[in-house]
């Protein structure tokens, strides 16, 4: 769900967000192609994007839209542990989706466990702080902060982002987590040649082969 | 105490502090500890003490009588443009570069648009011998030139930003990525009242100075503390919020903040954002923005670089919504004349933001006895380009 302003994100998203919007990309539009894709599709489904789209769109309408179509859940950046629990937690409860929070070295245990009480799905672990697609290399992750959180027993799983953009990287993260999320790389790895399906194929292919 | 922030940190329903989690751990900080720090007595001492003789506090009120006479009601100005640096920005940056120092931090970032911010923040960060880091469109950068070479004199490294409008906006988005990647040695100086609590409420009351004079000031020149009316520009709005500030619960002095409308509020090209807004979130604070139905922030313009932004400060959405404050606008040709008028009728060239406050004299009903406060929030002197070209001189 593309936004005009993605603080969270580095220059790969924030292109690609600029270019889906002068495509036209809209929650609307996005709904309007996810109608039938339960037919279809059957692992979990996670939105991403920023708060702002979705507050216009209508916070209540778009969970119940989301319930309708079989979306499980959100990851907004923007939409806190703090904010989520005091505006909006019922109305995602209520439409069985989930809002996916993250976590960083810097979090506290006390935050934590906060938010690993509050969460369902799973929690989005930030390989470390910064924006997305700074295309780390393995010794840029900080072991000691993924054996922490391996060894606090959450009542989630956790898959590890932000800068998973090659086998040896992704590898890497699922040594301590349950899987990992890949954004940049992959929505640069599009181009005008391929079909899109053939170049995700590759993509994922390249992703699971050490090369 | 009615327009004050709560402990949630919102005024009304505006405010709160919409933050990716990266930047959690600085602003809880910031949260736990601002009021402490900047009560305390050693904070108060340092501060007071810089304010008066680094940055030339207190401000003069000036009685501008040329002026009065011309639009038949007492005019004043509060003169924030003979502060050092050349506008109130330098309240904020004192007040932030010393908690900066009491949380340890090491690296200063900032935005800025107009770039007295930018100046303001690389001036207390010379002072302080602390590294900083300003972020500035690259359409501010050129338009703005005299205040990017006196950063760099200043030893500050000014980061041109080409995403978006390359504007304030975007500046502001930069910022706040360089201090999700720096989560642990770099303070952010919002240069506004803007941006997730603490920050609307922090720079307020470093503003504040700006109306706790005035109240003396006024007792003292016209036997009573309260005005008719106070007029301020608002771009994110601190320089309003000071004036503001210690009236706020006084309902019968008038409170006019003034927006960009750059060409006109009915056309695409304007930073009125309470004229033509509605309420949304963006850099991580719930308020008014200007934005299409699908939730995209649109490009805000303005002729002036410090008013150019698609935001609001929470407090202010909140005066508005409240109807405590009202809220003119100004286009760009209205505060072009309303800069020759103050020159030729008190030798003092204002900034382009301040003059909107200037503009709207035009559109209010004053009488003779009158006590109207503007607070002329800069000098025009980094505007002397843009006034040369347009008038011809
Ligand atoms: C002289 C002057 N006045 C006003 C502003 C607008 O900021 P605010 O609305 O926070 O006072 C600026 C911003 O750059 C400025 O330079």
């Amino acid at each position: 769900m593309p936004f005009s302003d993605p603080t969270a994100d580095g220059p790969t998203i924030q292109r690609t967000s600029e270019i889906a919007l002068k495509n036209g990309m809209s929650i609307k539009v996005l709904f309007d192609q996810l109608k039938t894709i339960r037919e279809s599709v059957s692992i979990p489904l996670v939105l991403m994007g920023y708060l702002n789209p979705v507050y216009q769109y209508g916070v209540e309408k778009f969970c119940q839209k989301c319930n309708e179509i079989g979306i499980d859940g959100t990851i907004l950046p923007d939409l806190p542990l703090d904010e989520f629990e005091a505006e909006y937690k019922t109305i995602f409860e209520q439409n069985n989706l989930h809002n996916i929070l993250l976590i960083t070295p810097q979090t506290s245990e006390a935050r934590i466990r906060q938010i690993d009480a509050v969460s369902k799905g799973f929690i989005y672990m930030v390989s470390s702080s910064s924006t997305t697609g700074a295309g780390k290399k393995v010794e840029d992750f900080h072991a000691d902060y993924f054996e922490r959180i391996q060894h606090m027993n959450l009542k989630n799983p956790r898959l590890i982002g932000f800068g998973i953009s090659d086998n040896a990287t992704f590898t890497n993260a699922c040594k301590y987590a349950s899987g990992a999320i890949i954004g940049s790389a992959f929505v640069s790895s599009f181009s005008e040649e391929l079909e899109i399906a053939d170049s995700v194929a590759q993509f994922v292919k390249n992703m699971l082969i050490p090369n | 105490m009615k327009y004050q922030v709560n402990e949630k940190g919102y005024y009304g329903e505006f405010g709160g502090a919409w933050i990716p989690e990266m930047m959690f751990t600085n602003v809880d900080e910031l949260k736990r500890r601002y009021l402490e720090i900047i009560e305390s007595d050693s904070f108060r001492k340092e501060f007071d003490q810089l304010l008066k003789d680094y940055v030339g506090r207190p401000s003069p009120l000036y009685y501008a009588s040329r002026l009065s006479e011309h639009y038949g009601s007492k005019i004043y100005l509060k003169r924030e443009d003979l502060n050092h640096t050349g506008s109130h920005k330098l309240n904020n940056t004192i007040g932030q570069i010393l908690l900066a120092q009491q949380l340890g931090k090491t690296r200063i970032i900032a935005e800025t648009g107009a770039g007295q911010h930018g100046v303001a923040t690389a001036t207390v960060c010379a002072l302080k011998g602390i590294k900083c880091i300003v972020y500035m469109g690259a359409l501010d950068v050129s338009r703005q030139a005299p205040n990017v070479k006196k950063m760099k004199m200043l030893g500050a490294e000014v980061i041109p930003v080409h995403s978006g409008n390359k504007t304030l906006k975007d500046a502001t988005n930069e910022a706040m990525r360089d201090w999700i990647n720096n989560p642990e040695d770099t303070h952010y100086i919002i240069g506004s009242v803007v941006g997730p609590h603490p920050y609307p409420d922090m720079v307020a009351r470093f503003q504040s100075v700006i109306s706790a004079e005035m109240k003396k000031q006024l007792l003292e020149q016209t036997g009573s503390e309260f005005p008719t009316r106070i007029l301020a520009c608002v771009g994110g709005g601190s320089n309003a919020a000071g004036a503001f500030y210690h009236y706020l619960d006084d309902e019968q002095v008038e409170l006019i903040g003034v927006e960009a409308a750059g060409k006109g509020i009915a056309t695409d090209e304007t930073a009125a954002t309470l004229a033509v807004g509605s309420p949304g979130v963006l850099h991580s604070s719930r308020t008014m923005l200007m934005q299409n139905n699908d939730g995209q922030i649109t490009e805000p313009y303005s002729i002036s670089a410090g008013l150019d932004y698609p935001g609001i400060g929470p407090l202010h959405a909140h005066l508005f919504k409240t109807g405590r404050a009202k809220f003119l606008a100004a286009t760009d040709e209205e505060v072009l004349k309303a800069v020759l008028l103050l020159t030729q009728k008190e030798g003092i060239i204002p900034a382009l933001e301040s003059a909107h406050a200037l503009a709207a004299l035009d559109k209010i009903k004053m009488n003779p006895d009158d006590v109207n406060v503007i607070n002329l929030s800069g000098s025009g002197n980094k505007d002397m380009e843009t006034y040369l070209n347009y008038f011809g001189y």
